[in-house]
This record gives structure tokens, sequence and C-alpha cells, in this order.
């Protein structure tokens, strides 16, 4: 992409302003490439009335932008411990992963990628399909979530995901945090950190990669055309994992 | 007719007053009465009598509400019965579903009705203090290193 300065509002003797002017007029087709750390915060998101339910305008999503997340960062990994209080790694085997750091290579050309992988938060989720109980649901606006009260603990769900998403709590817990409940028996996986999206804050995975990470994640509205998420979305190729299966996630990933 | 029904009213009251005065000095003395903390604050978010016969509806009510819809109303969610009726230890820290003394099982244990809801719910109002066992850093390095070995 190039971009002509001759197009910019600049004047003589007004450099800063003008500059300023032409940053925010290319903002909508350049945000990333001229200003990743502002943009990377907004979402334009505001906190839903307390009483108000979830909307079905909205559809949450992330994008992943693979060039910048590193394979020796795992900030969004820990943040998602440490939000929802998942318990220390005991039994590396089956403990509860909600979010992990997947490295992968081309043995061919040694070309080498990492990239988170959590709940991709499909519009057509498998989990859901084969849940016996209907635990396993899509919330209005995109959140697939299980309700751990009516979960039975079968296990359909992690068979049918194709992303490995979910995990078992094999064992009792006592130390939950308060807007994360889990307990033994049920499945659980990334909530799309749904307490804090409920309140207008930015999942926890997300606002760590831009504070502690290197920026790679972006979250936001995927119906709402003028979200930076539906921008970047427009203008870049982007990918989802498996997009052949046809379940729409709601994970995007770019440069992967 | 009338007159009947009047008799059978009088000598049921009677029967009543007797029975009461023969089972009030027992339920002062002998039998243990549960005796739950105070809540905090002025009162509870409806009429005690009210809340004691119907918190279980009103809890499973706002949990579909909120589980499946979003709706975070404070009024009947659990976090805030747990805020307002958190009981101090010895150690002046809410204490856990654990102790007898918590405000829920003060009143379960006695009426023998088991509570699920603490297998998944905290049962104190900030939840265990979870720096010192999930091992901070560390214990991601080890689940990483373990996702490295998986490819």
């Amino acid at each position: 992409m190039t971009i002509d300065p001759k197009t910019a509002p600049a004047k003589a003797g007004e450099e800063g302003v003008g500059r300023r002017d032409f940053l925010r007029a290319v903002a909508g087709f350049a945000g990333v490439a001229l200003a990743p750390g502002v943009t990377l915060y907004a979402y334009g998101a505001e906190a839903r009335p307390l009483d108000e339910p979830a909307s079905g305008k909205v559809r949450w999503g992330m994008l992943v932008d693979v060039s910048r997340c590193k394979p020796d960062c795992d900030a969004c990994v820990s943040a998602c411990f440490k939000e929802n209080g998942l318990s220390a790694v005991t039994r590396e085997a089956t403990d509860a992963q909600w979010i992990r750091k997947v490295n992968i290579s081309d043995p061919k050309t040694g070309a080498a990628k990492s990239l988170p992988v959590m709940c991709q938060h499909c519009a057509e989720p498998p989990c859901v399909d084969v849940c016996p109980t209907g635990a396993s649901f899509k919330r209005a606006d995109g959140i697939v979530l299980v309700d751990k009260h009516i979960c039975i603990g079968c296990r359909y769900c992690m068979m049918a995901c194709p992303y490995k998403a979910r995990s078992f709590v094999h064992e009792p817990h006592s130390d939950q945090v308060p807007h994360a409940p889990r307990g033994k028996g049920t499945v659980e996986a990334c909530t799309m950190c749904v307490h804090r999206v409920d309140a207008g804050a930015m999942p926890a995975c997300v606002d760590a990669c831009a504070t502690t990470g290197n920026g790679a994640i972006i979250f936001g509205d995927l119906n709402d055309p003028n979200s930076e998420i539906a921008q970047r979305i427009k203008t870049y190729a982007t990918s989802q994992i498996r997009a052949d299966l046809g379940v729409d996630p709601g994970v995007h990933y770019q440069n992967l | 007719m009338i007159g009947r029904v009047v008799r059978n009213g009088l000598a049921a009251a009677a029967f009543a007053a007797v029975a009461a005065v023969a089972v009030w000095p027992a339920l002062a003395g002998d039998v243990p009465v549960p005796a739950p903390a105070k809540g905090k604050g002025e009162a509870c978010v409806a009429d005690t009598a009210f809340m004691r016969r119907n918190h279980m509806t009103m809890l499973k009510h706002q949990r579909d509400e909120t589980m499946h819809e979003g709706i975070r109303t404070k009024q009947f969610s659990l976090k805030e019965c747990i805020a307002c009726h958190e009981v101090s230890g010895p150690d002046a820290k809410p204490v856990t579903i654990e102790s007898p003394d918590h405000f829920c099982r003060s009143c379960h244990d006695y009426a023998a009705v088991s509570i699920d809801c603490f297998e998944c719910h905290a049962s104190t109002p900030g939840g265990a203090d979870k720096s010192a066992d999930v091992g901070g850093h560390d214990a991601v390095a080890q689940l990483s290193a373990y996702a490295k070995g998986l490819k």
C-alpha cells in the first residue's frame, strides 16, 4: 500500500497539525501501519446497562496478526490463567487450557509462525450441535459458552470441537475467582472474558497482548462496519483456521 | 351449621394454643436453632421471611438470565449475597464454605439440604488468593513447554 503525502492537508507553518490531520485521514486504511499502538486499544464498545440482555446485533470477534505474535511471548496465556483463576499446572495432560500458543513451521522452507489458539466462537458451533443437554450454547452476541449448571460432563463437545478448544475439569477446585465459576465434572473453555465484555472492557488476553505482549490481537464487533476489526478484515487478507469446515469462527488471523 | 363451624374453629384454636405452649420451651432450649450471622447494611434485598422461602428460586432465575442473556443486575446476584453475608473467621478473613460458620452453611447444615453452588462458585467475596498456588509465570512456562512438545 502506498500513501501519497500530497493528499495530506498539510500547510506551510502548520506542519504538526497537518501531519496529525493526515494521519487521521488515512487511519481508516492504514491504521495498522501508521499507528498500531493507538488503534489497538479502541474498539468503540461501551458497557451495556446491567439489566439489558446481550444484543444479537453485535458479534464479538478477534483478529490476531500472526506476524506480530512472537514464539517466546505468552502474555495472553498468563493473563488468561490469572483472570479466570485457572489452577496450578500439576497434570499437564489434563489441566485446563483456555488459550494456548501454537508454534508451526514448514519443514521445507523453515518458515515458522507462532499464534494463540482459543475457542474460536464459531457462528455455527459444532459443540452446540452435539450437546445433549443444551449446556453448550451461543449467546446472542456470538460468544459460545458452557452453562455448567446443566453440563453433565459427557465431553461430546470436546470431541466435536475442531480446534481442541475445550477442557474438562477433572479435579475438585476451591480457589475459583468470583467471576469465573468452574468445577469438577464440567467442560469449560475460553469465555471471551464475557464478564469483562459485558462491563465494556476487552478480554484479558487482548489487554495483555497490547500492554505486555506485542499488540497482535484486537477485539471488536464484527458486525459493526466501522469497528477497527471489521475495517481490517475488509482491508487485509485474513483467514480463519479450518475455514473449510464452514463453522465461521469469530477469531480471524492475519498473515497466517 | 354455622354454629358447628365456629365450635370446631374454637376447638382447633384451643388445641393450637396448647400445642404452642407445649412446644415453645423446647424450641428455646433443647433444639439447636440455626443462628446465621447478620448481613451488612440495613436490610436484605427482600423481606427476611420471603428470602427464607424463596432465595433459591431467585438465585436460579438470576443464574439463567445472567448465563444465557448476560443480564447482570445485582439484586439477586449470588456474588452480592456472598459479599453482603461474609462472615469473618479468627484470622479476620472471610470464611469459606469449609467453615460451619459460613452464612449459607449455618442454615443448610441445620436443614440438611446440601448445596452444590460452591463446587464451582467462590464462597468468599474476593475468591481465594490465586497468586500463591498458580505459581505465577512458572506454571504458564511449564504449560507452554508442554504445548511446544506436542507439535
